[in-house]
């Protein structure tokens, strides 16, 4: 149980946090032939692009409504049509999805009212769909972001069906890379499920090379599926800010739903192992059973170096969730957890505090743990207290890879568990004489004079 | 009028501008930045001009007023090298919050601007103003003011939010800011007939230090660089060099000029890039420098140091030529840097088959028409879709370009180099120069083009 508080700074000092616009551009993206925008200036794009680009190595699809002040104190409403029959003509998206900005949002544009008359003066438009999500920057993070949007494509584009046997919807949180949700698929397939996974990077953000050059995003969840997810016999929910979302496909299309707080450790793989397992009827296959196996070979193996071992760990909550737990299940102490916006999770984490704050916050509690984990803008913090670092989370842009990371399922684990243990032997501080030296006799050699 | 709109359009108004001159008095009014067109926009806003600018000062807190949008997404993001201080690349923001947003977010702002000095005591602290909270009316500049009184410190108001237009006025709007604020505040400790300004060179990846060790040779004194690798002391008396040069085209015209008319400091334009520009911005140094009173030897001395490098770099380039001669190139830049690199291309004998033009000036267009001949393929507006184009069908052999359109190339599974902001390798000077032909190289035969083109067995 965590006590969980507020940073109570007026100045943000290194940010975790990055905002819910991009948060919800991201779940965009995982949408196929899918055109997001911003409702803003053209800057607040330009920044999620690079971002973006720098983390996946990959194009990124992303417009803007290209604010300035003057349409901004007028309403935005000649931007947002022209902005649509831009991106309808250039792109020929299937779907384009836009998501208000702070400032759009200090206006208070009625961007559902624009978008309503739009449809009615640009019949031409009737095969495309549109989704627009309100996303103010001064609330909430990016995962809030991700929620939010998926939570409307749900509600916006999802139609109630009769059941189609063996469908089942994967609602996937921000928290889970391109290469978690390939493992995900792969092991609800492996049960004889046909899963819908929302959203789904894996397609698009994979790294394939496609024959011809897309303007739109290339691969993702179809427009057609998220249509038919209303059909399914059962919706499994991957982290907890995927919650709203899955109850809105229930009020929406009556399909029962099961959240699963997180699917990285032994048991919590167990868990999503075993739903399958009865969702499908089938018994578990040969290769999880195998799997399974290595991951606790790898936990008997590994636990010798995690034992008693400090960690610091600035994530957004599911992701604070996931590596936090998995961590204090093989022994270590969660010293410092920061976040960047509140969950339900934060005062079950197995942590003294959970603090939502900044990366200066976790600098200062930090010194002492054995290691950092957080995204990449760790790095300076990382040099400076000369404590080793794993780079979770997103922005990754100092790596290769970041799409490819895997740390779910019983495999994603025992990989983590190698990964996080080879650090810590790798840092092991050999034995010296004045390894088991008295500090006070230490202190009076080397100590500078002014101490005394 | 708002001091801002009365900024902004001082800075359309510079009659220093080469595209300015051709104008009538109404259309330079309107500004050079042109409409937007939503949903076929690119680009960075004023703010990220405006910290792409200032942010390499080292020393200087750069705390961004306004939601965490425009800081939280984008710190630490550039390119820009020190040899001192670290603070530049901290992260400061006020990450406003709804109730902010309701009764303003000033007390927020001053507070802030305490706790950063208390906790890291800079010299200066620089506020950038952003779009929300200019759009709810904070007053950034009497903020400044109040805490700069309050705690002794110069704390500076950048005013360029987002929403007033592109990044090139951002970085106009934000040497407006040290001309008001800091430029003249301090004196050098002593002064010599070969201090130097340089303006608008940022020090991606350390370029600065790759042309310092020529001007050193020289005895050639950089005052003040504005702003890569400065300390906000050296930019606060960069009133006191013998003459300025000019780096990048029209970035940051507006210091330039204003230096000339408040303090006689005359000017040139001049670019790093290349061997011919590297060798002709040495030579108008000197020529400046001796204009102004130096001793008449340092031209001398300037045009042996220039022999003795450009032979050494032709040598160092000459295993290339045969390489590169005829490699056709698509070079997609900002616009501004075009013409110095399609001339440093063109010194090894590689052919531009496209450059774009999009952001480059009348004067740059002239430029690149006289290096590539009338027939020079200058493309304004190239959607990727048609660049991918050119180099799958291989009318284009290796792109230049800005991180963001890398896949264009990649994905056409033809070579790309990074000459933005984000790239790795510094391309400066006579060395740079060499460098940036070594990575063309490197990058055109790499072996594993020949192995992802081929198709896999099972498809033949
Ligand atoms: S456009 Fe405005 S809100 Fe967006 S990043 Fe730029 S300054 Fe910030």
């Amino acid at each position: 149980m965590a006590n969980v508080v507020t940073s109570k700074k007026a100045c943000t000092v290194n940010p975790l946090k990055m905002s819910q616009p991009i948060g919800a551009v991201l779940a965009f993206l995982g949408l196929d032939q899918c055109m997001p925008a911003l409702h803003g200036s053209q800057g607040c794009t330009a920044f999620g692009l690079v971002l973006f680009v720098r983390h996946f190595r990959e194009n990124i699809p992303l417009q803007t409504t290209a604010m300035n002040e003057a349409t901004t104190i007028l309403g935005g409403m000649d931007n947002i049509e022209q902005a649509i029959l831009n991106i309808w003509n250039r792109a020929k998206p299937r779907i384009i999805c836009i998501a208000s900005t702070g400032l759009t949002e200090t206006k208070g544009d009625d961007v559902d009212g624009y978008i309503k008359l739009i449809r009615q003066k640009h019949p031409e438009l009737a095969d495309l769909a549109i989704v627009y999500v309100s996303t103010p920057d001064y609330k909430d993070a990016f995962q809030d972001g991700w929620s939010r949007a998926v939570t409307q494509l749900v509600q916006e584009l999802v139609e109630p069906g009769s059941v189609i046997p063996r469908q089942v919807n994967v609602l996937a949180g921000s928290h889970l890379t391109p290469g978690d949700i390939e493992e995900v698929r792969d092991t609800v397939e492996a049960f004889g499920l046909d899963p819908i996974i929302l959203p789904d990077l894996s397609g698009s953000l994979d790294g394939h090379i496609p024959e011809e050059f897309m303007p739109t995003t290339m691969g993702g969840t179809t427009l057609a599926d998220i249509r038919r997810m209303g059909a399914s016999q059962f919706t499994i929910a991957i982290g907890e800010h995927m919650r709203p979302a899955a109850q809105a496909l229930e009020d929406k299309a009556d399909v029962m739903f099961k959240v699963l707080d997180r699917i990285t450790g032994l048991e919590a793989s167990d868990r999503f192992i075993a739903l399958l397992a009865e969702l499908s009827g089938n018994p578990v296959p040969n290769k999880y059973r195998r799997q399974r196996g290595q991951l606790m070979d790898a936990m008997l193996d590994g636990h010798f170096f995690f034992g008693g071992k400090k960690i610091a760990i600035g994530a957004e909550p599911d992701l604070l969730w996931s590596i936090g737990n998995l961590l204090a299940e093989m022994g270590c102490e969660i010293g410092v957890a920061v976040t960047t916006t509140h969950s339900p999770l934060l005062e079950k984490m197995p942590a003294a505090e959970v603090l939502i704050g900044d990366l200066e916050d976790m600098e200062q509690r930090a010194r002492g743990c054995d290691l950092l984990i957080t995204h990449s803008h760790g790095r300076q913090m990382a040099e400076r207290l000369e404590i080793p670092f794993l780079r979770m989370g997103l922005p990754l842009f100092d790596r290769l890879g970041a799409g490819h990371r895997l740390s779910v399922g019983y495999r994603g684990t025992r990989d983590l568990i190698f990964e996080i243990g080879n650090l810590f032997m790798a840092n092991a501080h050999e034995a010296s004489p004045a390894t088991w030296m008295p500090p006070q006799q230490e202190c009076h050699d080397c100590a500078p004079a002014t101490t005394h | 009028m708002t001091t801002l709109a009365k900024k902004v359009q001082e800075v359309f108004d510079e009659p220093a501008c080469g595209k300015n001159q051709g104008k009538s008095e109404k259309e330079r009014k309107k500004g050079c930045t042109k409409q937007l067109t939503p949903g076929a926009a690119a680009g960075g806003c004023a703010f990220d001009g405006a910290k792409i600018a200032l942010q390499p000062i080292t020393d200087v807190a750069h705390l961004v007023h306004g939601p965490i949008a425009c800081e939280g997404n984008s710190w630490d993001n550039r390119g820009a090298k020190s040899s001192g201080s670290r603070l530049y690349r901290t992260g400061f923001t006020t990450d406003v919050n709804e109730l902010d947003v309701v009764y303003g977010g000033e007390k927020r702002l001053y507070k802030s601007i305490r706790e950063v000095i208390e906790k890291y005591d800079p010299p200066a602290v620089f506020v950038y103003q952003t779009c929300v909270t200019a759009l709810i009316g904070d007053d950034v500049e009497a903020v400044c003011k109040a805490a700069g009184a309050k705690f002794g410190k110069p704390v500076i108001p950048i005013n360029a939010p987002g929403f007033v237009g592109n990044k090139n006025l951002g970085n106009k709007l934000a040497g407006e800011a040290l001309l008001d604020y800091v430029i003249g505040t301090l004196e050098p400790e002593y002064t010599t007939p070969y201090d130097i300004n340089i303006i608008g060179e940022y020090n991606l990846s350390g370029e600065l230090w790759q042309v310092k060790p020529l001007f050193d040779k020289l005895g050639i004194r950089i005052l003040s660089c504005i702003s890569g690798d400065a300390k906000y002391q050296e930019v606060a008396w960069s009133h006191r060099a013998r003459a300025t040069m000019m780096v990048c085209s029209k970035a940051m015209i507006n210091i330039t000029r204003k230096l000339e008319e408040r303090y006689g400091i005359p000017y040139f334009e001049g670019s790093f890039y290349g061997i011919s520009d590297m060798s002709e911005s040495l030579r108008q140094t000197s020529k400046l420098l001796v204009q102004r009173g130096a001793p008449a030897e340092l031209l001398e001395r300037t045009e042996a140091l220039i022999k003795e490098e450009e032979a050494k770099a032709w040598q160092q380039l000459e295993p290339y030529k045969a390489r590169l001669a005829g490699k056709k190139v698509l070079l997609i830049t900002g616009g501004v840097k075009s013409w110095s690199v399609v001339s440093a291309l063109q010194e090894v004998g590689m052919e531009i088959v496209g450059t774009s033009v999009k952001k480059s000036t009348v004067e740059d267009k002239e430029r690149i028409k006289e290096l590539m001949g009338q027939d020079a393929h200058m493309l304004d507006d190239m959607t990727p879709r048609e660049m991918y184009k050119m180099l799958k069908e291989a009318r284009a052999e290796i792109m230049l370009s800005g991180g963001r359109s890398q896949f264009v190339a990649l994905k056409a599974k033809m070579p790309w180099l990074d000459i933005n902001q984000e790239r790795h390798h510094a391309y400066a000077g006579y060395d740079g120069m060499v460098a940036l032909v070594r990575e063309i190289d490197r990058a055109l035969y790499n072996p594993i083009w020949e192995q992802v083109r081929k198709p896999a067995p099972w498809e033949t």
